[in-house]
């Protein structure tokens, strides 16, 4: 099984045509991705990797049933594809790109939220979603994965990519790995993804790799704690040593509630009954912790 | 990005869009435009860091916004239709004088202009004062002697206006925000002081959780708002607002209420707060904070300080907000760090690291931490690392004096691990480099990668595994 991407899903690329997009949709059809087409405006017509490539992602879609995305359109104009990707009635929008102006990311997950409220936006600024073995999604390199049942889901790029490869190094395979991506506004949250592997038959733990600021991992942790999450679970949460206390003055702070602090996610980790490893070298050792209870 | 809820990401957008985006002529422009400005007056700015200003840096990368000062921010409000008092903008103490006269008001204030907050109780101190008293000073923690000057000062004369802007001008403030550091008194204002009836606060952010940006508005104003926030969060009103409809009039009267602004009063209280909303979405602010707002004797509400700061990925379609930026507010390791697509944070400590990813290069700091030492910065390379950002780095780093050994972190996935070995010792050869030096690789072609290190018949000492290179960075700081 494994969540969001697998082999029945037929991937196109927006921003197809540009250095990063071609090069990446490459790699992810090398993997074994169905990388049925791809998208920019103006070059409907021509070819790339192998694909057609359209000027619309309705089109795209009508001419080869695609129904997820991957984004690699520059920051100005990254959330109007997205809502062009969700127009167009594809339901996974795996978004790549970094640095969209927070405001065009508010407009676009309102415009979701009103208009296509089933569609799952991944990202922005993420690695992507691999489903080991069926499916690459992204600019995480492939070969470091292992089909198997562990569900991975991070905040970051490299962080990730060093705990599948811990895990992979143990003999532990993966059933899906999911890069949320650390923007302030993104379309699907640790809680989501948790939810996801929970209801999947194919996933028997998850490893959870956090970072300061923000209350994301309180709430992860409070899931767990609450018994909706009952798989076994460890977690590592970056930036532990990063100076601390006055960091988020102000508005900012009170809005999101919450201090960010590490402490504070890791003290509300332990207490949901999951294993934090203590050094990065040890998310690997710590998910097989969770593993044997 | 405590503005934008706070997040642990540490990367500028500048740093890695380039690298998954096309070179499109408008994509490239925030970044030329935030560096054209930054391109001449290179200030070097060596000081002893505290670990009060560490806390200052980390706040402003992972706000990822870029801040301007009171009077540019209250000339934005003014010109959007947020009522402010009379000021004048000046750098010397004779400017001060003619505005003093010009603005012809009883009494005025004169106000250090700098980024930081807690101005008020700031010290300014020059070349010879003790800093740490200072600091202590400003933090509340000890009596302010004779001769020290406040950060804010009222004046009733010209002449005090003038000694006033003496007393700041050339100075560096010490605020408890700044720490030991403090931030260098380049301009003051001088404003029209007023009656204030009322003491009142508003702020704007982005709700992580709502993902829309919320108003907030609460009638304890003039006090440290995180203090309300923490003590009496019931008292701090909350206005989601939809980006679409900006916000609606109904809104404006229910934050005026919430504020406790009555008949005209209140009517200009609304007014004031959608015109600021407005102002809000057009400019990206990241985060917008008035306090005081006050009510004058004569029903006027008017903010009395403006500090606003804007979303570093949308500057490029503000140049006018692009061109506010004080390089003297920088660090300038970092403007450099920046301009070559490296993301870097200085630190107190003598390891230095350079890592490829955010997140892992936050890892590897807790990493060197865990294993006994102290890790002197944070550098991200990005997700590739390309000769030419290696040499960079490695240039950035060892230019810190206390730097005792560097550690490289590099997890290779797309970019192959012998030719990001073959970086580091091309970068290696080009610079003295004298600390020693440790490399962990770990992915594609690491075998190969670690082979060409260790033959390289440099003294470059090679990790396998994270936990293998902390110890030996660690050991190798230490002289061991």
């Amino acid at each position: 099984m494994s969540i969001l991407v697998n082999k029945e899903t037929r991937l196109i690329c927006q921003g197809i045509t540009g250095k990063a997009g071609e090069f990446h949709s490459t790699q992810c059809k090398e993997y074994g991705t169905n990388l049925v087409g791809g998208v920019t405006p103006g070059r409907g017509g021509q070819t790339a990797v192998g694909a057609p490539v359209f000027d619309t992602c309705v089109e795209a879609v009508e001419k080869t049933g695609a129904n997820a995305t991957m984004i690699f359109v520059p920051p100005p104009f990254a959330a109007d594809s997205i809502m062009e990707a969700a127009d167009a009635g594809i339901e996974l929008i795996i978004t790549i790109t970094e640095g969209i102006p927070v405001v065009d990311m508010v407009r676009a997950v309102a415009y979701l939220k009103a208009h296509r409220p089933n569609v799952r936006l991944i990202g922005p600024n993420c690695p992507g979603v691999i489903t080991p073995g069926q499916c690459k999604i992204g600019i995480m390199p492939g070969y470091i994965h292992k089909p198997g049942r562990v569900g991975v889901v991070s905040r970051s790029g490299t962080l990730t990519y060093e705990a599948v490869w811990q895990l992979t190094s143990l003999g532990i395979g993966q059933s899906t790995c999911v890069g949320i991506g650390g923007d302030p506004v993104n379309g699907t949250s640790f809680s989501d993804v948790l939810r996801m592997f929970e209801a999947d038959p194919d996933t028997d733990a998850i490893m959870m790799m956090g970072e300061i600021g923000g209350n994301a991992e309180e709430e992860a942790a409070a899931l767990k704690k609450a018994g909706v999450i009952t798989k076994p679970m460890a977690a590592f949460i970056a930036g532990q040593t990063a100076p601390s206390g006055k960091r988020m003055g102000h508005a900012g702070a009170i809005i999101s509630g919450g201090s960010g602090a590490a402490s504070d996610k890791i003290a509300a980790l332990l207490d949901a009954g999951i294993v934090v490893a203590n050094s990065p070298a040890d998310m690997g050792i710590s998910l097989q912790k969770a593993l044997k209870g | 990005m405590a503005d934008l809820g706070p997040t642990g990401v540490i990367v500028i957008i500048i740093v890695k869009s380039h690298a998954i985006a096309d070179p499109l002529v408008l994509f490239k422009t925030s970044r030329d435009l935030v560096f054209s400005v930054l391109e001449n007056p290179a200030r070097p700015r060596f000081q002893t860091q505290s670990i009060w200003a560490d806390f200052r840096k980390w706040d402003t990368r992972n706000r990822k916004s870029m801040k301007i000062h009171e009077y540019q921010a209250k000339e934005l409000m003014r010109a959007a239709g947020v009522a402010t008092p009379d000021g004048i903008v000046v750098s010397t103490p004779e400017e001060a004088f003619a505005a003093f006269t010009k603005l012809g008001a009883p009494l005025q204030v004169v106000k250090a202009q700098v980024h930081a907050g807690g101005r008020g109780k700031g010290i300014a101190v020059g070349p010879d004062d003790d800093r740490k008293i200072a600091l202590e000073i400003a933090s509340g923690n000890r009596e302010r002697g004779p001769g020290m000057a406040k950060g804010v000062q009222l004046v009733k004369t010209a002449e005090e206006a003038r000694d006033a802007a003496a007393s700041l001008l050339g100075k560096t403030l010490v605020t408890y925000q700044t720490g030991e550091v403090g931030s260098k008194i380049n301009k003051v204002l001088i404003t029209v002081g007023h009656d204030i009836v009322k003491e009142l606060y508003l702020g704007l952010a982005i709700d992580r959780g709502l993902q829309c940006p919320v108003l907030m508005a609460t009638t304890e104003g003039g006090v440290d708002i995180e203090t309300v926030a923490h003590e009496t969060p019931e008292k701090i009103h909350r206005e989601p607002i939809d980006i679409g409809v900006g916000l609606a009039d109904f809104q404006g009267r229910k934050v005026a209420k919430a504020l406790g602004l009555q008949g005209k009063t209140a009517a200009k209280g609304a007014a004031l707060v959608k015109a600021l909303v407005k102002l809000a979405i057009e400019t990206d602010a990241s985060l917008i904070e008035i306090n005081p707002l006050i009510v004058t004797e004569t029903g006027e509400v008017m903010a009395l300080d403006g500090k606003m700061n804007f979303d570093d990925n949308a500057l490029f379609r503000h140049p006018e907000i692009a061109a506010m930026i004080d390089v003297d507010e920088e660090d300038p390791a970092e403007l450099r760090a920046g301009k070559s697509g490296l993301s870097y944070v200085n630190l107190d400590g003598d390891i230095a690291c350079l890592v490829n990813g955010a997140g892992l290069a936050m890892s590897t700091m807790d990493l060197i931490k865990y294993h006994g030492g102290e890790p002197a910065n944070f550098l991200d390379v990005g997700g590739g690392a390309n000769k030419d950002q290696v040499l960079e780095g490695f240039r950035i780093l060892l230019a810190e004096p206390r730097v005792k050994a560097v550690l490289v972190n590099i997890f290779g996935g797309i970019m192959k691990c012998d030719i990001i070995a073959s970086a580091i010792l091309a970068a290696y050869d080009e610079i003295d480099f004298r600390v020693p030096l440790v490399v962990r690789l770990e992915g594609t072609n690491v075998e190969k990668g670690m082979e060409l290190l260790s033959q390289s018949g440099r003294p470059i000492i090679v990790a396998k595994g994270l936990t293998d290179a902390a110890q030996k960075v660690v050991a190798a700081a230490k002289g061991e």
